[in-house]
């Protein structure tokens, strides 16, 4: 973005939809990523059948289970963050407190993804 | 919703001329009333169960903390599955999943310029609940013990 578009010092735009495609295309593929995942594991407990815990702990027990779960899990994290920002860039309109909100988004959701990692590697 | 407002223009009018339609933003107590496409209630809900996900994500990694901690975690997990209110809650976050995805598989779609026009965007929004909303029921029945 040129200064000339955002402004500077106080006229300085903050907020908006001005960075748009890159956030777009990101939002998709994470969400292809998350499908295939998400539609592969279902398969594979339902081929399985194994619903006991050992069957469900084993399937995450491997080095490339944990990692690719835990890219599926960042790859959901920038998808959310995506989505619930454009939330709130339709619906609140005062800068102060959208700033705000997504702040508490962020932080939502690095919380949760520092989380995910700590149970994955548990196991 | 459209915001562009065509006034009748105030020239010669004569008594026998129609005034063009206008169009403007519903009032917020209209939406019970207004009839939404198929294709509009697939997105208003993609957007709902999205922000339902977005909220029920520690719910949700509680969870897989419980089924992944340890035997005795598990067994509580079980435990809790057992409870009415666990399953309805654990009902309508599946529900929220997969009409995030089905409807999205939709979008993916769309982006891709496939099934544009009207007709068929309709039908593709109509199977995303017939989609949606059979695995629904299918999980449910499991969940509540049907099969």
């Amino acid at each position: 973005m040129s200064t000339s578009q955002t402004g500077i010092g106080s006229r300085r735009l903050v907020v908006g939809a001005h960075y748009g495609i890159g956030s777009w295309l990101g939002q998709r593929l994470t969400a292809l990523l998350m499908t295939v995942y998400f539609v592969g594991l279902a398969l594979c407990v339902l081929i399985h059948g194994d619903t006991s815990y050992m069957g469900w702990s084993e399937r995450f027990a491997p080095l490339w289970a944990k990692v690719a779960t835990l890219i599926v899990i960042v790859a959901l994290l920038y998808h959310a963050w995506v989505g619930v920002r454009d939330i709130w860039m339709d619906y609140i309109k005062p800068a102060s407190l959208r700033l705000a909100l997504q702040m508490l988004t962020v932080l939502w959701l690095l919380a949760c993804g520092v989380w995910a990692a700590q149970i994955l590697w548990k196991v | 919703m459209s915001t562009s407002t065509a006034d009748t223009p105030p020239s010669s009018s004569s008594s026998t001329e129609r005034p063009s339609r206008k169009f403007r933003n519903i009032h917020i107590t209209d939406l019970a009333a207004y009839r939404l496409p198929a294709a509009g209630m697939v997105s208003i809900l993609h957007r709902v169960s999205g922000a339902l996900l977005f909220l029920a994500l520690p719910l949700l990694l509680w969870l897989f903390d419980l089924s992944l901690s340890s035997e005795l975690s598990f067994a509580r997990l079980t435990e809790l599955l057992e409870r009415g209110w666990v399953k309805l809650v654990l009902l309508i976050l599946v529900w929220g999943f997969l009409h995030h995805l089905v409807a999205g598989v939709r979008y993916l779609l769309l982006d891709l310029h496939w099934g544009v026009d009207k007709a068929r965007s309709r039908l593709s929004a109509q199977g995303v609940f017939a989609v949606s909303l059979t695995l629904t029921l299918l999980v449910g029945l499991r969940l509540f013990g049907v099969f």
